[in-house]
């Protein structure tokens, strides 16, 4: 059976496959369509659907509509042991296997050699030491799998998956806890199984990786494909752009005007970082001023706001609020400095989802005031409604429990809880993710307004166009760094996604516009 | 409308607790007969309040910790040592108030004693309460010298067999806890974080609720709500048993709460549904006890007993009610 293409048949593939998770389509009608003796890789941002994807041709999820076709066959998976008997094998970042067995157990565990009915030692350390030696492994099949390093445990696992399946092979962050040189072993091992002919899906944030390794690259966004391509056609540039939405990085959106400088220095990092989450950078923050924050996933950029919150409060550098050095060390001093933040995962860290939208709302506030001067029901209940009429929350009643809400709405109820803290400074982590698009205007707008009453914001987000309509400046993250600060009248996504990409840019290099 | 809803007195749990009492007066026509003697009231529904007692004084710590998805398995031990610290120093000459402030303080330290574990070290609570659950009773039994402590100290009987009003003293004191820990956490903010803290801990802490400080007090809370029970069960026994003071009343504590509808997931709490879910088990035993069955039989009745509580409490039951209620409705 050939393809649409009529290029050679797809070893794997995915055509039109759509999920839906109550109301939510995680996958709407994305192809994907593997070969044989390539490495394809994946991308993505947060949500965009790699690993909703991946669970599918893996058999963990089944698809709501499309199909998933094995050389060109349908297949009907209905559980992670069917993909492993149709050939495809899977490994992890965490490495699942015992690391308090032997290596050689890990190998063949469930499919251990046996003699009379018992498993044949000798032979399982035999075969094992044969097979790890085809991927460059000399060790002792005896030893614990813990004992080795997580490379050598990775390709243990890729061994085992490859020798169970066959086919395919799914990589999924193989290399996010590796070092330099172990990523360049596995890649070794990885072009070894390419040149037996299988198909490899590889999933990772490294860019660099993937123009090292994959033949062609398949990148989705917001559950949608947005096209899958050879990599020898593409620049780390266009990678960035679709990942980031390229129908809209050139749209020509504008950022706020700077005629009416932020001159009123409100807090100022001087040094600022963590050890192991962001490296030290130096930001001034101004009243009436929304400073944008862009890069990639893992690029550094929620750490910056936790460091910024005091949530893993800064082990180098100061900070000063006022002209006053100022020692944020936990998430209730910035409170006390009337900071505020909206966390990047609303449920995990943001809702409360039993307690109603008013406990919801009053909560900080409350938290502010302390234990003893407790909010009566009706204050609660004024403040709750004040806030709800302002953002517009829809919600049948301020005493229903806000899981029952909207993703929107809950956002705005967590934007409402801090506003009523009358705070001075708002970190906003991906204020508008996963939103409906009237929930997602009202919050822009709400940016926009805060601004104007002179609040200082910063503001993390994906959506490059949205950060340069309401951003005075932004900020580029890249590796844990604050590597770019962008200001004047020309920014636009393009210069962004140019800042995200640049492979060896300098340093703390500033790309000045056209403003002073 | 500013009136109680009449809806809100209709719950599971007093559904519950009037079945319950009414099969007691099916099987025992005296169940409530009350009679006024020497000064106090007497009769078996006294009776169940009075012996109800401890464990509702556990269930009202109980509840805090519970609602912070905690879960306190100490309290029995607790028990054990404030009772046989109470016992050794009235026996040594030390007067009533001292034993019992004694007794208290090392309640409270037991209670902070667990809250460290959980709070600043991060133990899970079963696991950081079930040290001091072993570990109790090896410190009573220390402080008793393995014998069974007895006493005379009216002072100190009192509190366990006296009566104020008529109403026998571990009934009025468990009343005044029940008053002053429900207005202690309802008119402050403290309910409202123990709340948030149960629901979600790392979004309490991100709203700058101080979230150690506040396991630390509801786990000093139940050390010192347990030593209360143990001093009122020693006093009325007129000894200090460490090996059995308290045994696996932690279990009915628990079963109290939950019965009472907070989840051991966290979250809403009600401390006077957890009282009255101890108030429930109380009436269970009793009602075995007046009944006149084999008390072979008590474990396996209560056990069939409160699974059948907990399943009229359950979501299905409530979905199920619900269907009915509206076919009723269309019928009409």
């Amino acid at each position: 059976m050939t393809t649409v293409s009529g290029a050679e048949p797809f070893r794997l593939e995915a055509r039109g496959v759509s999920i839906r998770f109550g109301n939510h389509l995680a996958l709407d009608k994305v192809d994907f369509g593997l070969r044989a003796g390539e490495v394809h890789a994946l991308l993505g941002e947060n949500g965009a659907g790699k690993s909703t994807l991946i669970k599918i041709l893996t058999g963990a999820y089944q698809p709501t509509g499309g199909d998933v076709l094995m050389d060109g066959i349908p297949m009907r998976l209905a559980n992670p042991q069917d993909a492993q008997v149709h050939g495809i094998g899977t490994v992890y970042q965490e490495v699942n296997l015992l690391p308090n067995r032997p290596v050689a157990e890990n190998l063949f565990l469930g499919h251990q050699p046996t003699r009379f009915g018992l498993v044949d030692r000798r032979r399982m350390d035999r075969d094992a030491r044969d097979l790890l030696k085809r991927y460059g492994l000399e060790i002792d099949p005896g030893s614990e799998l813990g004992s080795h390093s997580v490379a050598v445990q990775q390709i243990v696992a890729i061994a085992r998956a490859v020798a169970l399946s066959g086919k395919v092979l799914i990589l999924d962050e193989p290399t996010a806890s590796l070092d330099r040189n172990e990523v360049l072993r596995l890649f070794e091992v990885i072009a070894g199984l390419k040149a037996r002919g299988l198909a490899i899906v590889f999933i990772t944030h490294f860019l660099d990786q993937v123009f090292a390794i994959a033949d062609r690259v398949t990148i989705l966004r917001n559950g949608r494909l947005v096209e899958t391509r050879g990599l020898d056609t593409l620049t780390r540039t266009d990678v960035v752009r679709m990942m980031l939405g390229k129908d809209i990085a050139f749209s020509g959106a504008t950022s706020v005007e700077t005629e009416r400088p932020a001159t009123d220095l409100l807090i100022s990092f001087k040094g600022y970082g963590r050890k192991r989450a962001v490296q030290p950078f130096d930001l001034d923050i101004h009243k009436g001023e929304v400073i944008g924050v862009a890069g990639l996933l893992g690029s550094g950029r929620t750490e910056m706001a936790r460091t910024m919150f005091g949530i893993d409060p800064a082990d180098e550098g100061t900070a000063e609020m006022n002209g006053k050095p100022v020692a944020i060390n936990d998430a209730r001093t910035a409170i006390g400095l009337g900071f505020g933040y909206c966390p990047e995962d609303r449920k995990a860290d943001g809702i409360f989802g039993d307690l109603s939208v008013r406990e919801n709302i009053v909560i900080a506030l409350q938290g502010k005031l302390g234990w003893f001067s407790a909010l009566t029901r009706d204050e609660q209940l004024e403040i709750a409604g004040k806030f709800g009429e302002a953002m517009d929350i829809r919600a049948a009643s301020l005493d229903m429990p806000i899981k029952l809400l909207s993703g929107g709405n809950q956002q705005k109820v967590i934007l409402s809880r801090w506003l009523a803290t009358d705070p001075a400074f708002l970190i906003l982590d991906e204020p508008t993710r996963g939103i409906d698009v009237g929930a997602h205007a009202e919050i822009v707008r709400t940016i926009n307004r805060l601004r104007e009453d002179g609040l200082a914001l910063v503001v993390i987000s994906s959506e490059l166009d949205e950060v340069v309509a309401y951003s005075n400046r932004i900020v580029v993250m890249r590796d844990r760094k604050l590597v770019a600060e962008l200001r004047g009248d020309n920014i636009s996504p393009g210069v962004i996604v140019q800042a995200i990409a640049t492979h060896d840019a300098a340093p703390d290099a500033i790309t000045e516009g056209t403003a002073p | 409308m500013k009136g109680f809803p009449l809806s809100r007195l209709v719950n599971p749990q007093l559904i519950a607790l009037i079945g319950v009492l009414a099969l007691n007066w099916l099987l025992f026509p005296g169940f409530f007969r009350v009679t006024w003697q020497d000064g106090r009231l007497f009769g078996s529904v006294i009776d169940v309040l009075n012996r109800g007692a401890p464990v509702a004084i556990l269930a009202i710590g109980m509840t805090a910790v519970i609602a912070t998805k905690g879960v306190d398995l100490s309290v029995g031990a607790v028990m054990a040592v404030s009772g046989a610290v109470a016992a050794t120093l009235v026996v040594s000459g030390y007067p009533m108030p001292v034993a019992v402030a004694a007794a208290l303080a090392v309640g409270l330290l037991c209670g902070i004693w667990n809250g460290i574990l959980v709070a600043l070290l991060d133990i899970q609570p079963i696991i950081a309460t079930l040290v001091l659950m072993v570990a109790g009773r090896g410190i009573a039994q220390l402080i008793t010298e393995g014998s069974i402590v007895t006493f005379n100290d009216p002072a100190l009987v009192f509190i366990g067999t006296g009566s104020l009003l008529g109403m026998p003293m571990p009934v009025v004191i468990a009343a005044a806890l029940l008053v002053l820990v429900t207005l202690g956490v309802r008119r402050t903010a403290i309910g409202l974080f123990i709340e948030a803290v149960g629901v979600n801990r790392s979004a309490a802490t991100l709203a700058g609720i101080k979230s150690r400080v506040l396991l630390m007090m509801v786990y000093a809370l139940s050390g010192l709500c347990a030593a209360i029970a143990g001093i009122i069960v020693a006093a009325d026994i007129r000894g200090a048993d460490a090996n059995n003071s308290g045994l696996w009343l932690e279990l009915d504590a628990i079963l109290a709460v939950v019965i009472g509808g907070t989840s051991l997931l966290g979250g809403r709490f009600s401390i006077p549904m957890s009282v009255l879910g101890a108030l429930i088990i109380q009436a269970m035993n009793t009602g075995i006890l007046v009944s006149g069955f084999p008390p072979e039989f008590n474990l396996v009745v209560k056990a069939g007993m409160i699974i059948a509580i907990l399943l009229i409490q359950s979501p299905l039951a409530a979905a199920l009610a619900a269907r009915l209620g509206r076919r009723r409705r269309a019928e009409k």
